[in-house]
């Protein structure tokens, strides 16, 4: 489903974001990315939606030779991916409605289907009741729930999630999580940046770790869950 | 969806939306005074040049037969498309008829101090030259008149103007594309955010560009339709003003059909106008 390939990165400024990163996620994984800041984790996702292109390597995305992709293809790669971005990138003058609408418009879907669509997943992340606020009239965790809805309403089969839970409450953060957990239990693979160790370490999930740009951790769920009943024990 | 984005970005910014309107509109408003300056010149050129292109007045002693030889032998050149006999008696008339109001000016003259005469029509206009010089050395004529220098001038001053409102029209319409690719991109660079979000999920180049070029497309026939309906607007006021000052030229009313002829290719030069103007905005502004 996602593939990296010896994936390197140097910006303009001569700073190494990524160094030789190779890792695979099949489909249907749940894959937290956890790491200092800094560590590359947000860069990874820019390079899996082609807003930035690597210095060094491949990467692959479901059918799509990320780095080969010619320009006027890019749309169609990112339509295929649902990103929560760490920023949640809402337009302020649109109503919630609309943000996640305008996903359904750029991808030509027919009106009936795309407020059908929007509605259902309005209703999925609980914030159906504020369709038609404007992002400044709601919290963060209701914002957060925007975002997600925005990701999932084009039915992605990946979704990247870059720091969903930040800045949120714990009850918060468990609630977006869970939406998270129950989107992929339908098959739908999932990518979450967090540096929320007690969801990394509860959920016992695939966690790869980044430190400078490298890859230094890569546990499956079992070694994390083990790792995570000894921790317990210690305690 | 696209409709409803330009109309958002209409409403979100009012001022600037006025002023492309408004710059549309004076552009618009000169290309169709020009418009009616140009169909209105070319009326008053062929009214000239449709009347009789040299009065030839003959001498007192002139006679019938004479002036019949005279008309024979100009017949005879092929130069001449027609030519009028004017009696002296018809020549009163005439005068009286101008003069109707001055009744002192109708007692001093009788039909023996006018002139017969000929109105004569060249088929060539550069005949009437050669024409005239040949009646001039007749005995008897008095007088040859040729207002030729007349057509001459008004077609220069014509030509100047058509220039002096062509080079004005495509001035105009230059600052409207500047003005209009300033305030497009302007809201282009307003909307950055929002077209970086669109970009990342998924939109493509034409999905972002289409809101600001119908805008554009917007302004410019907005604009067309309301220069020209001003333009309208001074003609139907001034058009009482105007008939008189030009008395027999029929330039007046202007046809309908022309003014409407004149509205539809506006619109569609406003279309164009727009459509580039904000073409090239959104492409210098969203590279």
């Amino acid at each position: 489903m996602i593939r990296l390939d010896k994936v390197s990165k140097k910006f303009p400024t001569g700073v190494f974001a990524l160094s030789d990163i190779s890792l695979n996620v099949e489909k249907g994984e749940f894959v937290f990315l956890v790491g200092p800041t800094g560590s590359g984790k947000t860069t990874i996702f820019r390079l899996l939606i082609r807003d930035l292109l690597p210095s060094a390597g491949s990467i692959f995305v479901n059918d799509f030779d990320v780095v080969k992709l010619p320009h006027h293809k890019i749309p169609i790669l990112r339509k295929k991916i649902g990103f929560v971005f760490q920023d949640l990138k809402l337009l302020m003058d649109r109503t919630i409605f609309e943000n996640i609408i305008l996903s359904c418009e750029i991808a030509n879907m027919q009106k009936q289907e795309a407020e059908k669509k929007t509605g259902e997943v309005l209703e999925k992340v609980g914030i159906a009741d504020h369709k038609d606020k404007f992002p400044i009239q709601l919290s963060g965790g209701e914002l957060q729930r925007a975002a997600l809805a925005r990701s999932l309403v084009l039915s992605p089969e990946v979704i990247l999630a870059d720091e969903p839970t930040g800045n949120l409450d714990l009850a918060t953060s468990w609630a977006i999580v869970n939406q998270l957990c129950e989107i992929n239990k339908k098959g739908t693979t999932i990518v979450m940046v967090t540096h929320n160790v007690e969801i990394v370490k509860k959920l016992s999930k695939r966690v790869i770790g980044l430190d400078k740009g490298r890859l230094v951790r890569d546990e499956s769920p079992s070694s994390v869950g083990r790792r995570t009943s000894e921790d317990q024990v210690k305690k | 969806m696209v409709l409803r984005t330009t109309w958002h970005n209409i409403r979100r910014s009012p001022y600037q939306a006025f002023t492309a309107v408004f710059i549309i509109l004076q552009t618009f408003f000169v290309v169709s005074v020009f418009a009616f300056v140009v169909f209105g010149s070319t009326k008053i050129i062929e009214y000239f040049e449709s009347l009789p292109q040299i009065d030839v007045f003959f001498r007192n002693e002139a006679r019938k037969d004479e002036i019949n030889t005279l008309k024979t032998q100009l017949m005879k050149s092929g130069k001449i498309a027609n030519i009028r006999f004017v009696s002296k008696e018809e020549a009163l008339k005439i005068y009286q008829e101008q003069n109707k109001d001055d009744p002192l000016l109708l007692e001093l003259v009788t039909a023996d101090i006018l002139p017969a005469s000929f109105h004569i029509s060249a088929v060539n206009i550069n005949d009437l030259s050669a024409v005239a010089d040949s009646l001039n050395k007749s005995p008897i004529v008095e007088r040859v008149v040729f207002p030729k220098q007349v057509v001459s001038k008004l077609i220069e001053w014509t030509d100047a103007l058509r220039k002096v409102g062509l080079v004005l029209v495509i001035v105009l319409g230059l600052d409207s594309v500047l003005i209009m690719i300033i305030i497009i991109g302007i809201k282009v660079s307003h909307k950055r955010q929002d077209i970086e979000i669109m970009r990342l999920i998924g939109a493509t180049n034409w999905y972002i560009r289409w809101p600001f070029i119908l805008e554009g497309i917007l302004y410019g026939a907005l604009g067309g339709v309301l220069g020209w309906g001003v333009a309208v607007g001074v003609l139907w006021y001034t058009t009482p003003y105007l008939s008189s000052f030009l008395r027999d030229i029929p330039v007046f009313p202007i046809p309908s059909i022309f003014i409407l002829q004149a509205l539809g290719v506006e619109i569609l030069l406003a279309v164009v106008l727009g459509a580039t103007s904000s073409f090239l905005a959104v492409i210098r502004y969203l590279k």
